[in-house]
């Protein structure tokens, strides 16, 4: 495989990305790509930096680095008196240090900007199309919504992108996933890509950068494109995109880093080019019709277990290979029998937040299906905003009383419950209806167990106090 | 880095497909600032109960596996988080070589960079391999990185691909930044280049 395309032969929109930031190859395809921007965490970062520190090298382009604490931090109202967990303490208070002493952007938790890094970056303007974007973090692939090249990288390559300001890499296949036609009432975006994932697989995407495109795509907002590249990661790919377009540029405008004025005109100029051209070669293609999906949930331990919420618990004999082990175990630890319908599962727990789902759009849709309506006896509801200008957003709107009214936590910004690196965790055997990105054991805490769904259907979950179709709840036809 | 030349060792069968980064590494011990440490907490959830004592069924808690060095894996091996913890983790318990039909990309990549060498085999020789892991120490399993080989305990070699630039890193157990910051001239020239065509940027 080579480094850049040959001149004048059709591109991919990764093609052109990946050409417009190779600063050296080598012979065998190895390649010195630039980056335009570094988001840094708390969580991936000490490391690194203590490496900087060791060696006496400085952060190349600290105005390109944006850091911002996420993971650890409390979402509890009380906040400012610090946090109680001495390790998470340490981590945050490590990154405080190090984003002054190195002299990069940064929102402390005291910031009504700070959130989750992959909502604060697009939400100032960080994040524009055509940019190599890189973090700490899998799902750094939400920024290719911008038509950003945007992955996930290790610790190790945080310290040589703080350095060099550059990643050695050789370049991934193109895959394409095209959604034709329209979406069905009731359906949003989360239900879009975990179908996807549940068609592909875990791993259908590795070694692949993936183009959503298509019809159903295009119709989305730049909300709903987020929550569908940052789960390019769940279907195995690094980095999914979307082309640029005008609902890209009307984001972008006037956020406080976008360019202004000339510069606005000729980045636009630019960003116009940013499409595949007709004709490019893609390895892979997967086609999708939009007409076949339906609010769709997860039953396993994998985001590839995905099904509509119409179906059934499958049995581990519906599957072959390593998957009906996998299956076998994901059943137990699920506390799941097969066969049993998807809308019967009682839920315990609601969790609305996450890179994937804490946007105003999701906190719309989520107070949508909650108003005039109360969570069920015994169930128990979070709501965390994805950045603290998201919650400030959602409370102008009156959407935080909605959320309260219905029987809703409403929490400050942070990844929360997505991981439970902070204390919003699930307890041992609690079934949770969530909105965020993975199903994994143990993930939302301990024994903890997450179906993944779209922020309507977790509402409509916490209502019906079982997994339940939204689409009748809120009475749109099918 | 550690350098990896070879290694003849005790693989532990690890099946299951999907083996992801919280399985490896929970999220409760990404807390830490260093590197080391994290062995004992290796598929903690998987490894101990909920009061901490060792799950005796738990293949690295089996006397014979306690020393693996290597292990053979279901297909989509390290899937999930970034989190370099998994392979600092991997690491520290002793593991210096994976082996599976495929890996999550970013896992595979962290690998590389602190000495461990992830390889990816067709089903049949994953599968011959994980009946050699099955017998423990009585059919260890040698990898060799110059000759790109895995042999079996009956003595057949497998093959594997390995990307040129990894390859010499790992061998000579190289510093990705020392070699990059060597190329510094080339970045200063993007910069100046894209301070023009880019500016916004």
């Amino acid at each position: 495989m080579t480094g850049t395309t040959n001149a004048g032969a059709p591109r991919t929109l990764y093609d052109k990305i990946w050409d417009a930031h190779v600063v050296d190859q080598q012979a065998d395809g190895t390649c010195l790509i630039y980056i335009d921007r570094h988001l840094v965490h708390e969580v991936t970062s000490p490391q690194a930096f203590e490496g900087l520190r060791m060696t006496g090298r400085k952060v190349r382009a600290p105005e390109k680095t944006i850091a911002v604490p996420d993971h650890n931090v409390p979402t509890t109202w009380d906040r400012e008196k610090g946090i109680d967990n001495e390790e998470s303490r340490i981590q945050v208070d490590a990154l405080d240090r190090n984003a002054r002493e190195f002299g990069v952007h940064y929102y402390p938790v005291t910031d009504i900007r700070q959130g989750i890094v992959h909502i604060v970056g697009p939400e100032q303007g960080w994040t524009l199309p055509g940019m190599t974007v890189v973090c700490g973090d899998s799902h750094t692939a939400t920024h290719g919504a911008f038509g950003a090249l945007a992955h996930g990288i290790g610790t190790s390559e945080v310290e040589h992108v703080l350095a060099t300001q550059t990643l050695i890499q050789k370049k991934s296949r193109n895959m394409k996933v095209e959604v034709t036609g329209t979406l069905a009432p009731g359906v949003t975006a989360k239900d879009v890509v975990l179908h996807i994932i549940g068609v592909t697989g875990t791993a259908g995407g590795t070694g692949h950068v993936i183009e959503y495109c298509g019809e159903a795509i295009r119709g989305l907002s730049m909300e709903g494109r987020m929550t569908i590249c940052n789960m390019a990661i769940e279907g195995g790919a690094r980095a999914g995109l979307i082309a640029p377009d005008d609902t890209t540029f009307a984001y972008v405008k006037g956020r406080p880093h976008a360019p202004k004025g000339a510069a606005w005109e000729a980045a636009l100029n630019w960003w116009r080019t940013l499409h595949t051209d007709e004709g490019a070669h893609f390895d892979k293609v997967v086609t999708i019709r939009a007409e076949d999906i339906a609010p769709t949930v997860t039953w396993g331990t994998s985001p590839e277990d995905a099904l509509p919420i119409t179906a059934t618990v499958p049995a581990p004999e519906d599957f072959t290979g390593g998957k009906v082990d996998a299956a076998r175990r994901s059943l137990e630890y699920m506390d799941l029998a097969p066969g049993t319908p998807l809308d019967q599962i009682a839920i315990d727990a609601v969790f609305i937040g996450s890179c994937t789902n804490g946007r105003i759009e999701d906190l719309r849709a989520a107070a949508e299906v909650l108003r005039g309506r109360r969570l069920a006896i015994g169930v128990r509801g979070m709501v965390v905003p994805g950045s603290g200008l998201v919650r400030m957003q959602a409370e102008e709107e009156g959407l935080d009383q909605v959320f309260k009214d219905a029987g809703f936590e409403w929490r400050l910004a942070g990844c929360s419950m997505c991981l439970g690196m902070n204390p919003d965790q699930l307890s041992p055997g609690e079934r949770c209806a969530a909105t965020s990105n993975r199903n994994f054991e143990g993930r939302q805490g301990y024994k903890g167990r997450t179906h993944l769904m779209s922020p309507a259907m977790a509402a409509a979950a916490g209502v019906a106090g079982h997994l339940t179709d939204v689409r009748a709840m809120t009475a749109v036809s099918a | 880095m550690q350098k990896f030349i070879t290694l003849t060792g005790v693989a532990a069968p690890m099946p299951l497909v999907n083996i992801d980064t919280d399985m490896i590494i929970p999220k409760q011990f990404l807390k830490t600032i260093q590197r080391s440490g994290l062995g004992k907490n290796l598929f903690d959830e998987m490894r101990y109960d909920a009061d901490g004592q060792e799950i005796p069924d738990f293949i690295l808690n089996q006397p014979a596996y306690r020393e693996s060095q290597i292990i053979v894996a279901g297909d989509n091996f390290g899937c999930g988080s970034s989190r370099e913890h998994a392979p600092w983790a991997l690491l520290d318990f002793g593991i210096r070589c994976v082996i599976s039909t495929s890996f999550a990309d970013i896992f595979f990549n962290n690998c590389f960079k602190n000495g461990i060498l992830p390889v990816v085999l067709p089903q049949e020789a994953v599968d011959a391999l994980m009946e050699d892991a099955r017998k423990g120490a009585n059919a260890r399993i040698t990898v060799d990185l110059e000759s790109q080989t895995v042999t079996g305990a009956d003595g057949t070699a497998y093959h594997f691909d390995i990307d040129p630039h990894r390859k010499h890193c790992l061998l000579n157990g190289l510093d990705d930044i020392g070699l990059t910051m060597e190329k510094s001239a080339a970045i200063d020239t993007f910069e100046s280049r894209m301070a023009q065509a880019r500016p916004w940027v």
